[in-house]
């Protein structure tokens, strides 16, 4: 069989070869609306108790021994009842100036096993009961579906691993800014020839062909906007080549042009041991992620809200090694120029014993997917309903939390 | 669904190659893993005291840095920790090496398979520079002597080696009531306790609590290591008292390793751990679906055994799921790297003696851009199973550019991609593959193509 043969054998079989995107840019269209989301996986726990600190809380001081330290001296006081935890006091600007806020004693409805891998998969499925192996379907891409005119370039998944808040039946592009690729047009024409029977390494190399070919393109507007980033005096602390800033820096890139969605993890949150060094290193990763988005984003920022949420909590209690253990309820972090910052959203539960969770974790008084419910109906423009059924299943909204401006 | 032995190395081995025949039978592997682990013994690798440079060498620097310290020697003494820091790095590379070439040189592929998804199920990582180079060592002496032997000998070693006590936080808690912490205080951490009912035995599904999960960590109080001796058990650091455990009580009365031990091998034959391990170990190897069928197949082997881990892998042989025709399963970059250097025919000298920039240049950066950082997976919970997590557009980009380029940097000639479409993928190659690697225009690409192909990179 000669080539020619097997390549018009190949469309006759219904391989559009000439639309495919191995063999063509994908086309950039225009996106459902203007504002902007970034959703943060924090995975491994983030202790919200140290990082939005309850100082006003007297229990505050007998639970937590050693990691009261500087409570209030070093960090930032957040309204006169809680305080910033200093390893993120580059981000108290953004407080003052009504960007960055929290919301606390959140948790997902995951209770009890405190396994970080099943309570990461239901924070990012979004359900209020754990996905099956087969419901790997993220709240993001169900909130995806509900909106028309959704393209692959409306929502980036960024990073080398697979995020399941993303995955699901609507179009999204994943990608690392690590990764490239440049390929001969002879190489593309046989590989998707290759390809053509396995759907699984179809789609990804389609779109890995499409999006190296997009990001070549765009590079050129990219470089003076990263120079430009580069001067701005809030980036002078932060290292440019670090994984996590350029993770920042490409999501900021996209979301500038037709993109509105970014997510992205964020790790190194399970500080069972000597936390007080452990979690400055996860939250230092934090404040130059947020502070890259700010830079890169320029005036799109304004429009802008990111979110950070994690797992679960840790124990309201220092266990024996100088950290925390798995816990219940935690804190969810918000920033960006849309958000209602400068507010400790939440009703505090307490921290003397009768008001813990069974015990040993702050008890969670929200839903976390309240926090983003709300988030994505004041960006966005959601029905309450749409909410509540299909994006959050078995989710109660509750009363408005105002988190955009 | 009838055994072929080129199935048979690419599935439940490390591919196929123009140097060594496949395995001609399931009894051959079997028979092969019974025998002496000849490729171990040819590409050796340090234990954790053998190891250069180890723990206790940056402990003597650090003492002898300490001695100095604000005087003129103090600049020199720092240099000499920060060279054995360069030089962990070096090994690490080293080690990723050696166990490389093990791969692409074995007639044994299976006991590479095993030894990889049993050091995934117990993840360990590196807490700094200078134990990088020791998550391979730890595969070496808790896992690879084990595949072949009792889950409960491969659990123990795995919980007293001081990877996993230091990875889990575990060297470092104390009973509430231990002596130690009476006098200069600390208390408990559940990390390894939780993971190890989690994650290393019962399975997140099986029948335990948080009670479960605090009276483990207690029984595991003792548990701890140094860097003269390696795992040690310090009765002072030990809980007083009894602890129950699923019920059963263990310990009480004077401190014993041993209490710790009994609770380890309970765990080790419960039927929640036989279930846990077979659905685990069907996924990786065959489907992530699997039949159950074949998980009941191998939980009956494994609880009729009371883990015998040679029993159980002969059972996953001799099932008829193992052979069925579609490649259900994708290869992780290591492995997928392997078997590319396995159809080369590359040496496994070439392999060793690649120094530090061009390891880091041809395999730990790429294989880090298709999503497996040498650094290792970023949980204990080990690296993901599911094809989509690996087949990303981002992971592509990387296995397509890689497959285009690599070939070139280890071989001196690359073979006709028409014959290496055969050698790599034997009677496995679909139409489609055989023909692109006539139709490429170099033979770079034609090579590149093969390489890229579903054909190459499932199993």
């Amino acid at each position: 069989m000669d080539r020619r043969h097997f390549l018009s054998s190949g469309l006759a079989l219904g391989c559009s070869a000439a639309a495919s995107p191995l063999l063509a840019p994908m086309a950039l269209a225009s996106a459902p609306w203007d504002a902007r989301l970034v959703v943060i996986i924090l995975r491994g726990g983030m202790d919200g108790i140290d990082v939005i600190r309850p100082y006003g809380d007297q229990a505050f001081y007998r639970t937590r021994g050693d990691l009261t330290r500087d409570a209030v001296e070093d960090g930032g006081d957040l309204g006169g009842f809680f305080a910033l935890h200093p390893a993120l006091m580059s981000l108290y600007p953004l407080w003052q100036a009504g960007e960055f806020g929290a919301m606390h004693a959140v948790s997902t409805p995951y209770r009890d096993k405190r396994s970080h891998f099943d309570g990461q998969d239901m924070l990012e499925a979004g359900t209020d009961q754990l996905p099956g192996p087969r419901g790997r379907d993220g709240w993001l891409n169900r909130m995806l579906q509900t909106v028309p005119g959704v393209e692959s370039e409306t929502t980036f998944a960024i990073g080398r691993e697979d995020l399941i808040v993303t995955s699901g039946d609507a179009p999204i592009s994943r990608w690392s800014p690590d990764a490239q690729l440049s390929l001969s047009p002879q190489a593309r024409t046989l590989l998707e020839l290759v390809y053509e029977n396995d759907p699984l390494f179809h789609a990804a190399s389609s779109d890995a062909i499409a999006i190296a070919e997009q990001l070549k393109i765009d590079s050129e507007a990219e470089t003076s906007a990263s120079e430009m980033m580069m001067s701005d005096p809030m980036m002078e602390q932060i290292k440019p080549n670090s994984g996590h800033v350029k993770v920042a820096r490409f999501a900021a890139n996209r979301l500038r042009g037709s993109t509105r969605v970014a997510a992205f993890s964020l790790n190194g949150w399970d500080t069972h041991f000597n936390q007080a060094k452990s979690l400055p290193r996860a939250l230092s990763r934090l404040s130059d992620t947020i502070l890259t988005l700010k830079a890169g984003l320029g005036p799109v920022w304004d429009k802008t809200a990111v979110l950070a949420l994690t797992e679960f909590g840790r124990t309201a209690k220092q266990n024996g090694t100088g950290g925390t253990d798995h816990g219940t309820g935690g804190a969810m972090l918000f920033a960006g120029g849309a958000v209602r910052g400068g507010q400790i959203l939440g009703d505090w539960p307490g921290l003397n014993l009768p008001d813990l969770y069974a015990g040993r974790d702050l008890m969670p008084t929200r839903d976390v997917r309240a926090g983003a419910a709300w988030a994505m109906r004041g960006l966005f423009g959601l029905d309450r309903a749409v909410l509540e059924d299909a994006i959050f299943p078995g989710l109660d909204l509750g009363p408005d939390l105002k988190l955009i401006a | 669904m009838p055994f072929t032995s080129h199935l048979a190395s690419i599935r439940f081995g490390t591919g196929l190659s123009p140097r060594i025949a496949p395995p001609a039978s399931p009894d051959e592997m079997v028979r092969l893993l019974t025998g002496p682990d000849r490729i171990g013994e040819a590409i050796p690798m340090p234990t954790f005291l053998t190891v250069d440079p180890s723990l206790l060498d940056y402990k003597r620097a650090t003492q002898a840095r300490n001695r100095v310290r604000g005087t003129p020697e103090e600049e020199a003494a720092h240099e000499a920790m920060r060279a054995l820091q360069r030089q962990a790095r070096r090994r690490q590379r080293d080690f990723l090496m050696r166990r490389m070439a093990r791969a692409a040189t074995t007639e044994d592929g299976l006991r590479e398979r095993l030894e990889r998804f049993w050091a995934d199920h117990f993840t360990v990582k590196s807490s700094g520079p200078m134990s990088a180079h020791l998550v391979a060592v730890f595969a070496e002496e808790a896992i690879r002597p084990h595949v072949t032997g009792r889950f409960s000998d491969m659990l123990r070693a795995a919980m007293t080696h001081p990877m996993m006590l230091s990875y889990l936080d575990q060297n470092r808690s104390f009973g509430p009531n231990s002596q130690r912490a009476k006098r200069r205080g600390g208390g408990l951490n559940e990390n390894l306790a939780r993971e190890l009912l989690e994650l290393h035995t019962l399975g997140v599904d099986g029948p335990y609590g948080q009670s479960d999960v605090r009276q483990l960590a207690e029984l595991l109080t003792g548990m701890a290591f140094t860097q003269e001796e390696g795992f040690v058990y310090r009765t002072n650091f030990v809980e007083p008292g009894a602890e129950t455990v699923l019920g059963s009580s263990y310990g009480g009365g004077a401190p014993s390793v041993d209490h710790v031990f009994e609770a380890l091998d309970d765990l080790a034959r419960h039927p929640a751990t036989a279930r846990h391990l077979s659905e685990k170990m069907a996924r990786h190897f065959v489907s992530d679906e699997p039949s159950e069928d074949l998980v009941q197949t191998l939980t009956a082997a494994f609880r009729d055994t009371e883990g015998d881990l040679l029993v159980m892998t002969a059972q996953l042989l001799e099932h008829p799921d193992a052979w069925s025709p579609e490649l259900k399963k994708v290869k992780p970059p290591r492995d997928f790297m392997e078997s590319t250097l396995r159809a080369l025919g590359v040496r496994a000298a070439d392999l060793t003696a690649l120094d530090r920039k061009p390891v880091d240049q041809i395999f730990a950066g790429p294989m880090q851009v298709m999503g497996q950082s040498i650094a290792g997976p970023s949980g204990p919970d080990g690296w993901p199973e599911d094809p989509a997590s690996w087949i990303t557009p981002q992971g592509m980009a990387g296995r397509i550019g890689w497959s285009m380029k690599a070939p070139s940097q280890v071989t001196d000639a690359l073979p006709d991609p028409r014959d290496f479409v055969r050698t790599a993928l034997g009677q496995q190659a679909s139409e489609a593959v055989v023909f692109a690697a006539g139709a490429a225009e170099t033979p770079a690409e034609g090579i590149g193509i093969v390489l890229s192909s579903p054909d190459f990179q499932r199993r």
